[in-house]
């Protein structure tokens, strides 16, 4: 019996079909950009509605593929004016306004690299992925102009900063002020011709060491991308998609834009934070018919109820998916309950670019399971030492894939060196443990790194400690994982002070403020436990699976190489 | 606009809204619902509460929904500090 899906199975997916239906011929021009705006008007489509978006204070505005594509050659025509240049990186630092959608159409089809950020990135957080890109121009909106303000000293490979909401507020010298509305129309764009292989989106993932790297796709990842939504979100042509995900995540990008309009599919947005009634609402009003979430949401909607989801009409939904972290089967019951349909978990990560292990539409579902590969990709679970697929069902071992399929990364941006690490055995390890049961369903056991799953999102224990050190009050810090029912985990912090400094509620609520402001609010400590000092190794490293293993309740392992207190 | 009410407001304004954001915080404008203050940060804000007024808000009542705008939280406050005891002088 062997463990590792079979190859000549999960082969099926004909990527040179895939291909063909996208139009697109071997070793000729693919450019995501133009098959999501351009090719979907040449089908006819041009009149569809591509994005109907509102925001939190009631604005609504809806647009056409028509639309899609003249905006976004309005924005390639505006970076190509400004003296971009192909293969250079553009940051995308905004809200889920209209223009992030356009602006990362128009990155791509001048040739550009997208490299859509978290607005709610501070500016630690902004620096580092700026840096390390070399990024070249930033397009955001006023209310985020000052973290890029603020840092644009010490980067001096940025030439541009776009404001796209500039009105007629004066903005800093140096900055050039963008209004869609007002700019003219630009009907005609010749699309930069990029292969296969060029690069089109960095999305940046955290790891245990180091800052964060940038994953580094290419325009063909668009044939997984295009074939999943289909596939695994079911989507058609006649429906109403929301995928409440941001941009500045892959998530965002991968199914909230390239996957749903490559396929001419129309996608509802709404920018605005969490809110049961108004989710709710959203749903309801815009008569959704595919909704992608996350754990996180759909265990922060449990908690409001099951009588405020029957206010509302949803008889529209059809098909309900989640990815982020685990979906623990108290929430596919739930949603079968009041949705009248479970929530089907899917599996991928930054790296994949798609989704790679799934709960299909029309699969039993077994809730907590992760489902089975994804038709066009071979997985395995893999022992950590030998990288062996696992024989025996039920042990855990390493999520591990065969490299492969169109939308892996291609690297991690200028860091060729942590690229090659994720691959041993001739399998690309995820990072994370689970099981294979006897009928090849797959089981998420955890991490195998330090990295904190937080409501979806990967943050870099190192990252924080950095941050936590730029405190004055700090003298050392770990940074660990904590369970937590809502966001399966969050960040929690063990700080030793600097002679002078007292524990305390204000020193706490300054130190997590601190960190919230540099690096993000979920990044943020949610928990802060003074300590007179961290539990080290005798060569002075301090060891996170000591503390982790603490707030986990589980064994701390060898401990013959910690130092002596 | 009470003291509570403002104090609340005041320091929603100075923690969670970047210099020359131009939107205008209220008693009835919804922070987590309207992309102000998201749940990850409601943490802080608990705690600043805590610290503040000397209170314990239990976590299965600080939800997005009891935070979603100042005066729902001024009423979390209020509700709270009514049923918590004074400690004996």
């Amino acid at each position: 019996m062997a463990t590792a899906t079979d190859a000549a199975a999960q082969a099926r997916a004909d990527w040179s079909a895939i291909e063909r239906e996208l139009g697109c011929r071997s070793g000729g021009p693919i450019n995501i950009g133009w098959h999501c705006s351009d090719r979907i008007c040449e089908q006819g489509l041009a009149a569809k509605p591509a994005l109907l978006w509102e925001d939190a204070q009631g604005a609504r505005r809806s647009y056409t593929f028509d639309d899609l594509r003249v905006h976004s050659n309005t924005f390639a025509r505006l970076l190509l004016g400004l003296g971009l240049r192909p293969g250079e990186r553009v940051c995308i630092f905004m809200d889920r306004v209209p223009a992030l959608y356009f602006s990362f159409l128009g990155v791509l089809k001048m040739g550009g690299i997208a490299q859509p950020l978290f607005s709610a990135f501070g500016e630690d957080s902004l620096k580092v992925r700026l840096a390390d890109a070399g990024t070249v121009a930033v397009l955001t909106q006023r209310k985020h102009a000052g973290k890029v303000r603020r840092i644009r000293a010490v980067l001096p490979e940025l030439k541009h900063v776009v404001v796209v909401d500039a009105g007629t507020t004066p903005l800093v010298e140096g900055e050039t002020p963008f209004d869609l509305d007002s700019a003219p129309r630009v009907e005609r764009f010749d699309v930069f011709p990029s292969l296969a292989e060029t690069p089109s989106v960095l999305h940046y993932t955290s790891g245990t060491t180091g800052p964060p790297k940038g994953a580094q796709h290419v325009h063909s990842s668009l044939l997984a991308q295009y074939y999943t939504t289909k596939l695994v979100l079911g989507l058609r042509p006649d429906d109403v998609y929301w995928c409440n995900a941001d941009p500045g995540w892959v998530t965002g990008t991968s199914y909230g834009i390239i996957g749903p309009w490559s396929n001419g599919i129309t996608q509802a947005v709404l920018d605005a934070g969490f809110g049961a009634e108004r989710w709710y609402g959203f749903l309801a009003r815009r008569r959704v018919t595919v909704w992608y979430s996350a754990p996180t949401a759909i265990r922060l909607l449990m908690r409001e109820g099951g009588d405020l989801v029957r206010r509302f009409d949803l008889s529209a939904l059809r098909h309900l998916a989640s990815v982020g972290e685990p979906l623990n089967p108290e929430a596919v019951v739930w949603s079968q309950e009041v949705f009248g349909r479970p929530f089907h978990d899917t599996f991928w990560q930054t790296e994949t670019g798609a989704i790679v292990i799934a709960n299909l539409p029309g699969m039993k579902i077994r809730p907590g399971s992760m489902g089975k590969p994804v038709p066009g990709v071979t997985a395995a679970v893999v022992d950590p030492a030998t990288f062996a697929p696992l024989e025996e069902r039920g042990r855990v071992g390493l999520i591990a894939l065969r490299p492969g399929w169109p939308s892996m990364m291609r690297g991690y941006w200028q860091n060729p060196e942590a690229y090659a690490k994720k691959f041993r055995g001739g399998w690309y390890l995820c990072g994370d443990k689970a099981t294979i049961d006897a009928d090849g369903y797959y089981w998420f056991v955890g991490r195998d790194d330090d990295v904190i799953n937080t409501g979806g999102h990967l943050v870099g224990p190192f990252e924080v400690e950095s941050a936590l050190l730029e405190h004055p009050a700090v003298a050392e810090s770990a940074a660990v994982a904590k369970p937590d029912r809502v966001n399966m985990e969050v960040v929690k912090a063990f700080v030793a002070l600097k002679p002078g400094f007292a524990p305390g509620d204000d020193l706490e609520l300054e130190i997590m403020n601190h960190v919230r402001k540099r690096l993000s609010p979920l990044a943020m400590p949610q928990e802060i436990e003074f300590v007179a000092s961290l539990p080290k190794t005798r060569s002075g490293k301090i060891m996170r699976r000591v503390l982790r293993a603490q707030e986990w309740g589980e064994p701390v392992g060898d401990l013959s190489t910690m130092m002596d207190e | 606009m009470d003291d509570l009410r403002t104090a609340i407001r005041d320091y929603v304004v100075r923690e969670y809204l970047e210099e020359g954001d131009p939107r205008t915080i209220e008693a009835e404008t919804p922070l987590i619902s309207g992309g102000i203050v998201d749940s990850f940060s409601m943490v802080s804000l608990k705690r600043f509460l805590e610290k503040t007024y000397k209170i314990r808000i239990p976590d299965e009542q600080a939800s997005p929904d009891a935070f979603d705008t100042v005066s729902r939280i001024a009423e979390l406050v209020e509700r709270i500090r009514k049923d918590t005891p004074v400690p004996a002088p």
